[in-house]
């Protein structure tokens, strides 16, 4: 395993070799120490990490091959991948599926593009940007759930203001409406979570480049798509694949808005529902780690599109 | 900026605009809380957008008793701590991840991605398991352990894709001139990278202090209890209303130390390069 690794680090193409990353067999004085230093920088946040999350993960691995009701404790018995068949079985998972692919679809869409238009705006705007950086940023400093009870009161009829600005209606009592709420939530709530992430990738773009294009006659169209965004890329990687990973999770703002009701229950509810409310820890670990594997493919998928703007991928630019 | 000579009339007219649409987008929603918390219980469910009579009330209710005051006094203890130690930790790693070669860097970034992916919903019960066994259960470490646990591999994402883009040539001129690796790091490399540090420092810390699931599970009492968690033991007027106005208030004294937070350090993320660093 460390082998390969090496070697794949290594066989990373690299514009400007340093000499001590050559794969002479025997180590050169410098990557030695370039590793040793490696190991001991990397031990705290390892270590951290291990003793918080490895037993708890493996634990659930453990309950999803188990038949497992608190309601019924002395019936637990092995039983492989039967959880993982009731729940890939089960219309509840794919309805579940079809709903949290929407909210993570729109939401990451309006997020990525809502996002660069305010990172551009936090970053250059003539006037008032410390004031604009920090309000822009107030709405994901707030509690979730405190938010969405300010959207859902908002959208109760005879209760809230943007239900009497639209007749009276109840959106939250139909699905497709209630979708979109909960994406509006969720985008309002969210936006600024990727807008600081692109803001600081566009405090990496150096400011020459952007005055040299200019110089030259390049659109701000050409300038975006030809310098900014290609030098941003990693900054937009990491904010995709943290902001995907965060709204297939989507959990407080749905619970709040509908409860998962007409239909729009993420697979997240679907497994609160079955560990805290039916007690199924088999059935309910089974999902969680169901909802582990889309996650983690929709971030290998991303870290592949981008290639060597992921990190560690590349040792230089 | 040196912009400033030749800005136009139309120049100042289109940020204004921006500067006013972002404002207005973010304001309306947030000043419905606000007036939310200052709507008399009676008055809750009535829709127009402002109170018709002003109270102070929830305020007063919320910040004269221990059950919102000192669980406020933990968020910001149990967030700072969390931060500092998530961000120092982060920066070490991913200064590694980013410009050293060792082995074992792929199975990091990979492990450190699937940390903070997993269904925190499964986490929670192995971990008050645990927490019971160790004695941290109810205790301000209790809290900071997973904090720091699932706010570093987020920080050592953006940190690491940072360093990447920082330019190598300076670094290893500053070896040359004699600089240990450990110097390079601090004196050349940490000065650049602040922008990506403050990001991840926010972000770590809005992270903890909103977060609720582990806040409700891994605390009994008031000793660890944060905000977040406060909340659900507010009560309403009679046993069977929603007591939205104290929690849209808490909400708001909630957001007050973020928002101190956010405008004290956003003024760090500024351009630290130019392209003339890496010329030679």
């Amino acid at each position: 395993m460390s082998t390969s690794t090496e070697a794949a680090a290594v066989a990373a193409p690299s514009e400007a070799p340093t000499s001590h990353r050559h794969k002479k067999p025997p180590l050169s004085e410098g990557a030695r120490a370039d590793r040793k230093l490696a190991f001991l920088l990397c031990a705290p946040a390892v270590i951290v990490m291990i003793a918080v999350a490895a037993y708890p993960i493996g634990y659930a691995v453990y309950l999803s091959l188990q038949k497992y009701n608190l309601a019924f404790p002395n019936a637990v018995k092995f039983v492989g991948l039967d959880n993982y068949g009731a729940v890939l079985t089960s219309a509840y998972w794919w309805q579940a599926l079809k709903v949290t692919v929407i909210i993570t679809v729109f939401s990451v869409l309006f997020e990525l593009v809502i996002g660069m238009a305010l990172a551009e705006l936090m970053f250059r705007t003539l006037f008032g940007r410390g004031l604009i950086r920090t309000i822009a940023l107030i709405p994901y400093g707030i509690v979730t759930v405190a938010a969405a009870y300010g959207w859902l009161y908002a959208w109760t009829p005879n209760e809230g203001y943007l239900s009497a600005l639209f007749n009276n209606s109840a959106p939250l009592t139909s699905t497709v409406p209630s979708l979109a709420i909960i994406i509006l939530a969720e985008v309002w709530k969210t936006t600024p979570f990727m807008a600081l992430l692109l803001l600081s990738g566009l405090a990496q773009v150096p400011g020459d480049l952007e005055k040299a294009a200019r110089v030259d006659g390049a659109t701000v169209w050409q300038r975006l798509t030809r310098i900014t965004l290609p030098l941003m890329k990693s900054a937009i990687l990491v904010a995709l694949l943290f902001r995907s990973a965060d709204a297939f999770r989507i959990f407080d703002n749905i619970y709040v808005l509908t409860d998962g009701g007409n239909n729009t229950y993420s697979v997240s509810i679907l497994g609160y529902d079955n560990l805290f409310n039916a007690l199924n820890l088999g059935i309910g670990s089974a999902i969680s780690i169901l909802i582990f594997i889309c996650v983690a493919i929709m971030a290998a998928v991303f870290i592949w599109g981008f290639g060597a703007a992921a990190p560690g991928a590349n040792l230089t630019r | 900026m040196a912009a400033a000579a030749t800005t136009t009339t139309r120049q100042k007219v289109g940020w204004g605009a921006g500067n006013t649409a972002a404002i207005v987008i973010v304001a309306i929603p947030l000043l419905w809380i606000v007036s939310l918390s200052f709507k008399t219980p009676a008055a809750i469910t009535d829709p127009s957008f402002w109170p018709a009579q002003w109270t102070w009330g929830n305020y007063s209710g919320i910040l004269t008793t221990a059950t919102f005051v000192r669980p406020l006094l933990n968020s910001i203890g149990i967030g700072l701590i969390a931060t500092f130690i998530a961000v120092a930790f982060a920066s070490m790693a991913a200064y590694a991840v980013a410009r050293l070669a060792f082995p074992g860097k792929r199975l990091l970034v990979a492990g450190a991605l699937l940390v903070s992916i997993f269904p925190q919903i499964s986490l929670v019960t192995p971990l008050y398991n645990i927490e019971r066994v160790l004695k941290l259960f109810n205790t301000w470490p209790g809290l900071i352990l997973p904090y720091v646990a699932f706010g570093l591999p987020m920080a050592v994402y953006i940190l690491a894709a940072f360093f990447q883009q920082i330019p190598w040539q300076l670094e290893k001129a500053a070896k040359v001139d004699g600089a240990t690796p450990w110097q390079a790091f601090t004196k050349v490399i940490a000065p650049l990278a602040a922008p990506g540090m403050v990001t991840s420092a926010i972000l770590v810390f809005m992270f903890c202090w909103n977060e609720f699931l582990f806040a409700i599970s891994l605390t009994s009492t008031l000793g660890a209890r944060t905000a977040p968690a406060a909340l659900a033991f507010f009560s309403g007027s009679s046993q069977f209303t929603t007591p939205t106005g104290p929690i849209a208030a808490a909400a708001v004294v909630i957001t007050i130390p973020i928002i101190i937070f956010v405008s004290v350090f956003q003024r760090r993320i500024v351009s630290g390069l130019t392209s003339g660093a890496v010329k030679g």
